[in-house]
This record gives structure tokens, sequence and C-alpha cells, in this order.
């Protein structure tokens, strides 16, 4: 009978680095950092480490597991990478969580890693390997803004109404990231200056897209049981759950372009096994995969957090401002998405973002967060989407105290 | 009785207006314009719209032999016409030739297509020529010269014009040509180009084949014949044949432009468009010699479906921003480098695996829940498909052809962060009626004017070239509906 995870991992050690256009940072140095800043949280000296899971996506950041275990110098240790878009970080972690669960390992590390701007080009890179090329010539932000042109059709927004929603994303991340030291983007917008960029997708402007950054994550999980003898503030997995598309957006009529449906169920999934009922009202806090604006906005209805076709209201609308931190910080009733700055403003090196959300939930938890610290959270989400929307990996992670 | 069953015609959407070269260049201001090429456009592109054309309304009897005519075949060493055929989803069986080498490579296709008939080793074929030959910057070349198509489905039967006799002459003359490796037109003099080229060869082939069937001028209500790119000297070998001005067919230089091979066949798809039973047509082709035919229209010709032929293509026109514009389209600029990831090697072996998928755009029809389903073969998904992404039933498929289904826009975005020769690029999921959805480039559209809802139809394109495989990746793109 498979039984939840809850309560039987705890994460006793994080790291992450500054993320950015790091130009004299090679991914080694960015792992280096990330892992021993996790080491040293958690009190754990390298060889203490059991097994890793380390997450890449583009292979000139590290391929195998030698991934990690080069720069690293695990010595003879299980190592493996883990390949699963950009929500490869939220699998890296679930393996290791895993794993340790399992009682195969006492000690094990997610560690995710992107070098990306070595490679010189505007956006990210492409698929290196030799293929027939008959897709359409699509960016990351072009796939994504299919959603947004469907979105404001199907709820009535006129292209106006609907970029400055979105727009208003933008907006709430930078304000967050402009009071977070590691964040790529350290400075606030107006509203203004987001509706007057350029449009790099129509209708998805240059602020509708997150920033493309070097940098790496990286957490010490252990067993729920064992975690007080490293911190006396462990965080603990409440749920963790990957849904995985099948190529259905782009082939079956019934996709309507304006949810994702494997966040929906990842994270209905997460509430079940994290025993969630109201997640608008239990979930304090939520790192979300903001890789586009667009992309934020579904997923807030995707999660529960607003009602289906009604995330307008929690924006610009009845309820504008639920999503802020500005909001939390001054006391009043409200959900803060990105508190750190997201994908948005803390920036995307694909295969650390999913553990970078973790450990701002984890620093939150533990009331380490600094300026941007919430009052008294209690449950924190990171929702991780890799692939196209129309067929994406879906991680979700649930962790509280 | 062997002649034409059936006709079809294809004219790129955009035109350039001569005055933009002139503004460019200065010198002498020819006037009209010239139909032009889309950048996703060559000769194998057009010379598939050409077919599907005149496939239209035709009756769907079996092609036996699918023939392709050009001088700008982009493949020196690949059947082009093996393209085509994929393309158009015709079996292995067919039989499948390329004519290249002169301007009258249609005609010597025709007469060859002729033979085989008569001989009776094809009952039917299809004919498709096409051309996109090139005028290097500065020159009259680059003003004449336009880009066209036209494809005849010739065989035995319920003709609408049979072909009753033909005459030929060869002659090395060549006023104008390519060597290998060239990649714009090259001329000799031009007085001898015409005096001793066109303005006499043409005629001589002409007049021999109306003295061959004790015919005068007076017996055909049409001649249609090939038009040098000095077009004042066109109507001058009519009348000097004895034909009436009126009699002459238009060679359409004010709006197209000479297509090369493809201009006789064109002006004849024209010509059949205004035909009536009982008409007599003259049709004469010239380089390098001279091909003539006389045509005699049927009444079958009152019962051929519609299509869009010479005189709805000409109709639905864009005009081509400017100058720049068309020498990008033309690769004849070099452009800075857009900061995007290059192009990984092209794959043979995923290409030639995935034919009926790329080149016939197929996908597959589940046979236990219906669901028509196409899986683009280069995305993450695979292709073909295995098991149904409704039911999840295994290997219960049937073929289904997209390629001739007309769809919808279901979403879009104008993408202006990837590498495009005609920036943004439109990007269009389509549901297709009857079922089945994908996603595909839009080309031929005005951005401004696409939206949700939009009717499109598929048109076969190439994709991009890969210059270091020196391999030409075809596929389809959405349009709105041309007209």
């Amino acid at each position: 009978m498979a039984e939840s995870i809850k309560d039987k991992v705890a994460i006793v050690g994080m790291g992450c680095t500054g993320f950015g256009e790091l130009w004299e940072k090679s991914a080694t140095d960015l792992l280096v950092d990330a892992a021993y800043e996790a080491y040293e949280d958690a009190g754990v000296d390298p060889n203490d480490i059991q097994a890793a899971w380390v997450a890449t996506f583009y292979e000139y950041s590290g391929m195998a597991g030698l991934a990690a275990s080069v720069p690293l110098r695990l010595q003879y240790k299980p190592v493996t990478r883990v390949e699963n878009m950009c929500a490869s970080g939220s699998d890296a972690l679930r393996n290791a969580c895993y794993a340790v669960a399992a009682r195969v390992y006492d000690i094990a590390l997610a560690v995710g890693v992107e070098k990306i701007k070595d490679q010189g080009l505007s956006g990210l890179g492409g698929n290196p390997h030799a293929a027939t090329h008959v897709n359409p010539p699509s960016t990351a932000p072009g796939i994504f803004a299919m959603l947004a042109t469907r979105y404001f059709a199907r709820y009535g927004l006129s292209p106006e109404e609907g970029k400055r929603m979105l727009g208003m994303i933008s907006v709430k991340s930078h304000w967050n990231g402009a009071r977070n030291p590691k964040a790529h983007f350290k400075r606030e917008v107006t509203i203004e200056q987001v509706l007057r960029a350029p449009i790099v997708a129509w209708p998805l402007g240059l602020f509708d897209c997150c920033g493309v950054s070097d940098g790496s994550a990286a957490a010490v999980v252990v067993r729920a049981e064992d975690a007080k003898k490293f911190r006396p503030d462990p965080v603990y997995i409440k749920a963790l759950q990957i849904c995985t598309g099948f190529g259905e957006g782009t082939t079956r009529t019934d996709f309507d372009y304006t949810h994702i449906e494997e966040t929906y169920r990842a994270g209905a999934r997460a509430y079940e096994e994290a025993g969630i009922s109201n997640p608008r009202e239990e979930i304090s806090m939520a790192e979300v995969h903001d890789c586009f604006s667009i992309t934020e906005a579904v997923t807030m209805e995707d999660l529960q957090f607003s009602p289906r076709g009604k995330v307008y209201e929690d924006i610009l609308g009845s309820n504008a401002g639920f999503f802020t931190l500005q909001r939390a910080l001054e006391g009043e009733k409200a959900l803060p998405v990105q508190p750190d700055g997201g994908l948005k403003c803390f920036g995307h090196p694909i295969g650390a973002s999913g553990l970078r959300m973790l450990y701002e939930m984890y620093k939150q938890l533990q009331g380490r967060a600094g300026p941007r610290q919430i009052k008294n959270p209690k449950l924190g989400l990171t929702h991780n989407l890799g692939g196209p929307p129309t067929s994406p990996t879906i991680g979700c992670v649930i962790v509280g105290l | 009785m062997v002649g034409v069953i059936s006709y079809g015609a294809y004219i790129p959407l955009h035109r350039i207006s001569r005055e933009e070269f002139f503004q460019a260049w200065g010198g002498f201001a020819i006037p009209g314009e010239k139909a032009v090429a889309n950048f996703d456009e060559d000769s194998i592109t057009m010379a598939v719209e050409a077919a599907i054309d005149s496939m239209m309304g035709a009756n769907q009897e079996k092609i036996d032999a699918l023939f392709f005519a050009s001088t700008t075949s982009p493949y020196k060493e690949k059947l082009g016409s093996a393209i085509v055929s994929t393309v158009l989803d015709l079996p292995p069986e067919v039989r499948t030739a390329d004519f290249t080498g002169s301007l009258r490579v249609g005609t010597i296709a025709l007469r060859s297509t002729l033979d085989a008939i008569k001989a009776g080793s094809a009952r039917r074929v299809l004919l498709a020529v096409a051309d996109t030959r090139l005028g290097a910057p500065a020159g009259d070349f680059e003003q004449t010269l336009g880009d066209g198509a036209a494809a005849l489905l010739l065989g035995e039967g319920d003709v609408i014009a049979e072909i009753t006799d033909s005459y030929s002459i060869s002659d090395e003359f060549s006023g104008v040509w390519r060597a290998d490796g060239d990649t714009f037109l090259r001329s000799w003099e031009d007085r001898m180009v015409l005096d001793e080229g066109y303005s006499r060869i043409l005629p001589q082939a002409m007049s021999g084949l109306m003295e061959k069937c004790n015919l005068t001028p007076r017996d055909f209500t049409k001649a249609v014949y090939d038009a040098p790119t000095d077009v004042r000297r066109h109507m001058r070998v009519g009348t000097q044949l004895g034909f009436e001005p009126g009699q002459v067919q238009d060679p359409m230089f004010m709006t197209v432009g000479n297509t090369g091979a493809a201009l006789a066949t064109m002006m004849l798809a024209a010509a059949l468009e205004e035909a009536k039973p009982d008409d007599r047509i003259l049709f004469a082709s010239y380089g390098n010699g001279a091909d003539a035919f006389i045509l005699e229209v049927t009444k079958a010709i009152g019962k051929l479906g519609e299509r869009r032929a010479i005189r709805k293509h000409l109709e639905s026109k864009r005009m081509v921003k400017n100058y720049q514009t068309y020498l990008r389209w033309r690769g004849l600029l070099t452009l800075e480098a857009a900061r995007r990831p290059e192009q990984a090697p092209t794959s043979i072996s995923g290409l030639w695996r995935h034919r009926r998928e790329i080149l016939a755009l197929c996908g597959a029809r589940c046979t236990s829940c219906g669901t028509p389903q196409y899986n683009n073969p280069g995305s993450l998904g695979h292709s073909p498909a295995r098991v149904c992404v409704v039911c999840q039933a295994k290997d219960q498929f049937e073929l289904y052809r997209f390629a001739d289904k007309k769809a919808e826009v279901f979403t879009f975005t104008q993408d202006n962060l990837t590498a495009h020769a005609d920036p943004p690029a439109t990007v269009a999921v389509v549901d297709f009626e009857g079922g089945g959805r994908a996603e595909f480039e839009m080309t031929d559209r005005d951005p401004a004017q696409v939206e949700i809802g939009m009717p499109v139809e598929m048109t076969f394109r190439k994709l991009y070239h890969d210059p270091a495989r020196g391999i030409h990746n075809y596929y389809w793109k959405t349009r709105p509906i041309r007209c």
C-alpha cells in the first residue's frame, strides 16, 4: 500500500548562490558555493553525504552524475544526473527524499546547477541533437504567449486589460526582488515601464519574461526522526508530487490553452498528500514557476489559489494585491507569491530553479528571510514547470515546520 | 484522344513594384510589377502548389507518372519529382522524372508525356513546371524575371483539350544561360539574342507546325507562346506570323514577370481559363530550339471544377514592403546573425523515416476512439503515434492526411525573438476540420490580421536550408485561405 511522504523527510541544510550573469563563475564555482553553503547550514562534512542527485538541463552544464561528483569531489558516491527540463531541480529533491525515506541512505544531497550565459545567446539555448527540424520557429516566450492570447480571448480581457494584469505580476515580483541581495534583478519597476517595454512574443513583452541566469542551489535531506540532530528548526516535507504531460496539448483539441492540467493535478495530489483542503487559506506562501507572467497567472488558478478565470480579481480587481509580499508585510491578509522575486527577478538557471524556490520557503519557515520575512508562515509551496505548457512536467513540493 | 485532363497554376502571393528596383539603382524604369516567391518558397514548393491546384475537382483516377520540369531545382543530385510525389502522397510505383537544362523543359516534358501516353506506358501523368530564376542586383533581369508555376494533368479519354499535333526544332543557340555554379542569369548581346534567337527560332516552330497541319493563323482562337525577357518582342512574333493582336495570349509581364520555364505553361493555363469548346490553341515554347503544339478544346472543359489557376492567384496579392526585403528573401544579403541557437545538424535518416508525416502531412486516426491525431516528428513527442493520445489503444491507427484539410486558429503568437526572414514569426495552434490539432508556422500572412478563429489552409514550404549539409528541409505551414 502506497504511503504519503508527509513528515518522513526533513531538509536540514540549504545553499543557494546569487543568480545572474555570472561571467566570472563556472558551473563548478556555482555548485561548490551552493553545496558548501548547504553543508555548513546542515553542519555536515562533505564525506557525510551518502548519495547525490544533480539537476541540469543543458549538457554543457555537466553530464551524468559526474556533473556534481567531479566539481564537489564526491568520492566513490552514488551520484545521478536528473533531467526533467525546468522541473529537474524539484525532481532531484524528490529522488533524494525518497532515497532517505526508503532508509537506503541517511543523508542525501539534491543539487541543481545551470551555466547558461556561456552560450552568448538571447534567451535560452537550443536543442543540440540532430533532428528533423520541423518544429515551428517558436521560442519559449512564444510557446507560453499562446496561453495569454487564448486566456484574454476566453475571459474577455482586451489586450490592454490583459497586458496590464500580466504587467502587475511582474511589478510585484520586481518589488520582491529589489529586497533580495541574491536576485538577478534587484530593481523595482513601474507598470508603465512594463507596458512600454518591447514585445518579445505577442502579447508578452520584455518584463513578462524571466531572467536567463547562471546559478546553483542545494539541499541536504535526512529522515524526519534524525532531523533535530542536525538543527533545531528542520523543515519537513509535506508533499512531493510530479505530474508529466504526454503530448496532449498540441494534439488533442480538448486542451483549452487557458490552464495547465498537469499543474492542477500535481497541486491537487500535493494537497491530498499534505492534508490540505483549502489551499487559498492554508498555504502561507508560494514560489511558483513564473517563467512568464502568464504562466504565473494560470498557475494561481490551477493551484486553486484563485477561482478559475478569476485571477484578475486577485491581481487588479476586487482583491488586488492578494499575491503581493508588500501586503503580507503590512499585516494584511495575503498569499505572497514569489517572495524572493521568482524566476522573474531571482533568475532562472534551469536545473537550479526548483531548489532555489525551496530555499526561499525554507528560509521563510525558519524566520531567516530578512527584509522579506513573512510573519509566522506555516506551509510553503513550490511549483516547478518543465517543458511547454501543452505537455509539461510539474514538480510540486509542500514544506512546513 | 490524348490531351489535357485538367490544369492548375501558382503565382506567389507577393509582388514587388518595379519602381522599387528603379528607386534602388536608377537606370531605366521598367513599368509594372513582378511576382516574388516568399522566403520559404522555391521551385519545388511552387510545383506542389500548382500540382494540387491541377488536381482540384479533377477526377481522382490513379496517377501513373509525376514529372517535374524546372531550370531551378534546388538539387543537382536529388529528384525533385520524387519529393513532389511524396508530398502529394502518390504511391511508390509512380514513375518520376525531372526535366531540366532549358527554358523549354516544360514542353520537352510535355512531348515526352504525350509519347508515353500514346505508347500506353502511362495512362495519366501529372506534369508540374516551376521556375525561380534570379537576376543580379541592378540589372534588367532583376526587374523582368518573376516566379511562378503551372501544372497539367495529362491523359487519355475525357480530356478538356486534345493535343492533336506537335512540332519541334532543336537549336544550340542560347541567348541566355547559366553555367554550373552560376547564381544569376547571363546573357549575350541582346540584339543577337532576340534577332537570331527568339524572333527566328520560335516562329519557325510555330509556322512549321501550321504548315504540317495545313492550318493558318485564322484557324486558331489563341496563340499562346513564350515571351522573351524583353517583352516588346513578344507581340511582334505573333503579328509577323499573321495573328491578330487579340489572338495573342498576354505574357503577364506587367503582373508576374518572366517565369522562365514555367511561363508558357502558365500562359496556357490562363488561356484554358477563358477557353470554350471547339477553340483551337497554338501553344509554343522557346529555349535552345522550340516546341509547338495544337490543342483542341472539348466540351469537357465546361465540367471542370473550380480552381485558382491564374485569375484567382493574380487577384490575390500582397506587395513586398521594400527592396531590402526582396534582397533578404532571395538570400542576397549577409545579415547580422541573430544571437540565437545555431541549427543542429539535420538528420537525413529522421527526415526519410518520417517522410509521410513531414512531406505528405499524414497523421493517424485511431480506429478505436476515432480521434484524428498529428504528431509533429520534430517535437518532443514522437511520431508516428503508436499509442492513442486519447484512449491509449496501441497500434489501432489508420493513415489520416491533414494536408488537404482546412483548419481554424485556436491560439497564436507573433514571435520577435526567434531568428526569422520575415519577422515576427507567426506561430499558431490550429484545429482541423474533422478533428486533430497541431502547431505550425503561419506564412503569407499580415501579422496584424491574425486572430483566433481565423480560417487557414495548409501550404507546403521550405522550412530552411542547412548549408553545412546541403539539405533543403521542406514542411507544411498554415496560411490564411489564399483566395
